[in-house]
């Protein structure tokens, strides 16, 4: 920035450009900065629950397999696909943007929109055959049957993972929907599509957040 | 505060209203997304919780002055130096520097016009009036008990508000995060020209280094106390060893944040030392580049030494060693510091005006306090001194001898850039003198009873501990006389008109270069930076030299 200070006199034409930057090119690299840095503490506020995990499954771990046994695969397996094709849409969204394909763009938000419902469609199936069954986090676990004590903590941390995860998919789905409102507005170009690209950003952590969770919670070994 | 300067818009200051007169009403300032006005709330809110948490520690003094009863219940005095510990910690310590006047000065110095992100610094004052007033619906609806470190299993079954406290710590830290991701793109992004790294002003260093702290370790306190909230709701077990938790992963939990939180504290006291001290010696900082990387220094290694506060809560005699050994590295940044300080004034020429009053005593006590946390990082002789006056002692040293001790230095410094009113000098200086022996006789006596075996937190003690809790309740006297004169002659400047020159000290940060107080776009040129940081003339100190 230090080499252009003829542009420094210049802002306030383009109408996404706030007054306290220079350039369109700063603003956007403060963003991605920004947005990279929330990522991490995102990171690091499931991390936390990881390691929580890992502590009780060593400390657990007849209980935490046994526990496994309730989830369903299949299920498990449809909604990692499904949230890896809402990736491929997100960044199909990101990059119709960044060519001015405004139409696209629209359409891919609302696939990915889409099939965000579908992931949280399915965890409503999950969730609601284990609250049917009694297999609830903590002093409300209620299964009959068990044959290996202390599989209540598994629930615990299984609703608690689950659980923010599809807070974050809920949040990320609101995020689309601005997204929508903003684009169907035409706020979009190639020169700037920054809340396009920090959305995405955003969707392909909830997505790895998933990948990890997938294995950890149904995939035990 | 903010209607009794907008009235009066300085003698002559008619023609460019500055900040603080643009606009006016609380709507502006509730909405504002200018830096310097968030700066200001944030300080106004700090202040005021430094006057809760101290009514809380003026409480617990007052307790401890005889052995048994002296004014309230044993319950009464769980919940006050709980609050204590919350309120000054959360509400007043961690956003007092980087939050007030960080938001206030590091664009300044920068030569930036705003934050990176001004509506998420909107946000994160919001969120911290939000989890403020969290916090006093728990201390108004039953109170908290559990230490503001809330260890399990007791946090997790005593009664009183701690789901809610804890909540509101959780708001509080996301008002933390989002001070430090703006700070990180500010200095990344938005240096004025010619401002390279190596010639911004120390204090963007530390504010670096805070905010990766607050950044990579605030997230695990929040997902921490959520866990605590749904071991309280659902006893989902991870904490609890009735259900088969372990009680101790909380304690690694809370420290792997608390540990370095302590440097979200201090970095920022080290920050605004770091501006003050060549300020007033009227010399360039010594070895700029050391100071800078020893920032960095700190902020990592704070990430590997929580274990120290475990020796006696039962992890291996190998974890316990390295942990240990990890603490005593922590020194050798920190001593880096103060050494190059202290280089500094060598041979200065150092003026004695508040700000480097308060540099001074932060020199002073904060090499007590850093000393005294390797006497305690020390294997054998922690087990000793664990949970002893000793410990609280020592961390008063530190937060309060060295970040709130700083917080004021830079307090006094940037005054007069934020409001443009010059205080009593006079004045402050008795001040400063009240302060510095009210703290030393509050906290040394504390050193002395804490050797001699009185644990903390305890409401009655052995008569022999008297004489030196006398001596601490007393100190804490003068220790508020002094800043209820602190408050007298900072608000009689505010009702001056405007009186304070640009650069009232002769400083070289870029903040000194525009008007005091600002205008709402801070610079009316964008200012080009050819200098290194505090060019404080050079050439005369080489001629003395040369001279010789």
């Amino acid at each position: 920035m230090s080499e252009t200070p003829v542009v420094i006199e210049q802002h306030g034409h383009a109408p996404f450009l706030q007054h306290h930057f220079h350039t369109a090119e700063q603003q956007a690299d403060a963003s991605k900065i920004g947005m990279w840095l929330f990522l991490v503490t995102e990171v690091l506020l499931f991390g936390g629950l990881f390691v929580g995990f890992a502590v009780m499954q060593s400390m657990h771990p007849e209980a935490f397999f046994a526990a496994h046994h309730h989830l369903d695969r299949t299920l498990g397996l449809i909604n990692t696909l499904v949230l890896l094709v809402s990736s491929y849409t997100m960044v199909m969204a990101v990059d119709s943007a960044r060519r001015g394909k405004q139409r696209a763009l629209m359409i891919y938000l609302l696939l990915t929109l889409m099939f965000a419902a579908v992931f949280l469609g399915i965890k409503y199936i999950e969730y609601s055959h284990k609250f049917h069954e009694g297999l609830l986090p903590g002093k409300y676990y209620s299964h009959a049957g068990d044959t290996v004590p202390g599989q209540f903590m598994f629930f615990s941390f299984y609703f608690m993972m689950t659980g923010l995860h599809g807070i974050h998919i809920v949040l990320g789905m609101a995020a689309i929907t601005w997204l929508c409102f903003r684009a169907r507005r035409g706020d979009f170009s190639p020169a700037y599509y920054t809340p396009v690209d920090m959305v995405g950003l955003y969707w392909h952590l909830v997505d790895i957040i998933w990948i990890y969770l997938f294995p950890l919670l149904y995939l035990i070994q | 505060m903010a209607d009794v300067m907008a009235l009066k818009p300085g003698v002559g200051g008619q023609a460019a209203p500055n900040y603080l007169t643009a606009s006016r009403g609380l709507k502006s300032w509730l909405f504002t997304l200018d830096h310097k006005r968030i700066g200001v709330m944030y300080l106004a809110s700090v202040l005021a919780a430094f006057l809760i948490g101290g009514v809380f520690a003026m409480l617990i003094r007052m307790e401890l002055l005889t052995p048994g009863p002296t004014l309230m219940s044993a319950e009464a005095y769980n919940k006050a130096f709980t609050l204590h510990g919350v309120v000054m910690i959360f509400l007043f310590i961690i956003p007092s520097i980087p939050a007030a006047l960080g938001n206030f000065a590091l664009p300044l110095m920068l030569g930036a016009k705003d934050v990176a992100f001004p509506r998420l610094n909107l946000a994160s004052y919001w969120l911290y009036l939000a989890g403020a007033l969290m916090g006093v619906v728990a201390m108004v609806s039953g109170g908290i008990d559990t230490g503001w470190t809330f260890y399990t299993p007791y946090s997790s079954s005593t009664g009183g508000a701690v789901s809610l406290m804890t909540l509101a710590a959780f708001v509080l830290g996301f008002s933390s995060i989002f001070t430090g991701i703006n700070f990180i793109a500010t200095i990344h992004k938005l240096r004025a020209p010619g401002m390279t790294w190596f010639r911004m002003p120390l204090f963007a260093w530390s504010m670096y280094a805070t905010a990766i702290i607050q950044i990579l370790a605030t997230p695990v306190i929040g997902i921490t106390l959520l866990l605590l909230v749904m071991e309280r709701v659902f006893n989902v077990g991870i904490f609890d060893p009735k259900l088969g938790g372990d009680p101790v992963l909380f304690q690694h939990f809370f420290w792997f944040y608390s540990h370095p939180a302590v440097y979200i504290m201090i970095l920022p006291g080290m920050a605004v030392i770091s501006e003050v001290i060549p300020c007033f010696s009227k010399k360039p900082i010594f070895g700029y580049k050391a100071v800078a990387y020893s920032s960095v220094a700190i902020a990592l290694v704070s990430f590997l030494v929580w274990g120290h506060h475990m020796y006696v809560s039962g992890q291996t005699p190998v974890a316990s060693a390295i942990f240990s050994f990890l603490t005593f590295l922590v020194a050798i940044p920190s001593a880096v510091k103060v050494f190059n300080w202290l280089a500094t004034m060598y041979r200065g020429s150092i003026s004695f005006q508040a700000p480097m009053l308060y540099a001074i005593a932060f020199l002073l006590l904060f090499a007590i306090g850093g000393l005294t946390g390797i006497v305690l990082g020390t294997l054998s002789v922690d087990v000793h001194l664990h949970d002893t006056y000793f410990v609280v002692a020592h961390f008063h040293y530190v937060m309060m001898g060295g970040t709130v001790i700083a917080f004021l230095a830079g307090l006094h410094y940037w005054w007069p850039k934020m409001f443009g009113r010059m205080y009593s000098e006079k004045w402050a200086r008795i001040s400063a003198a009240l302060v510095f022996v009210g703290f030393n006789l509050t906290f040394f006596a504390q050193f002395l009873v804490g050797s001699r075996g009185m644990p903390r937190r305890y409401y009655n003690y052995l008569e022999e501990f008297q004489p030196l809790h006398i001596v601490s309740t007393v100190g804490s006297w003068v220790l508020a006389a002094g800043f209820f004169l602190m408050a007298g002659y900072l608000y009689a400047s505010l009702r001056k008109p405007i009186d304070a020159p640009a650069n009232p000290w002769g400083a070289t940060g870029l903040e000194w270069q525009t008007s005091s107080p600002p205008s709402v776009h801070n610079f009316d040129h964008v200012p080009v930076v050819t200098t290194e940081a505090y060019a404080y003339a050079t050439e005369t100190e080489e001629t003395t030299v040369g001279a010789r």
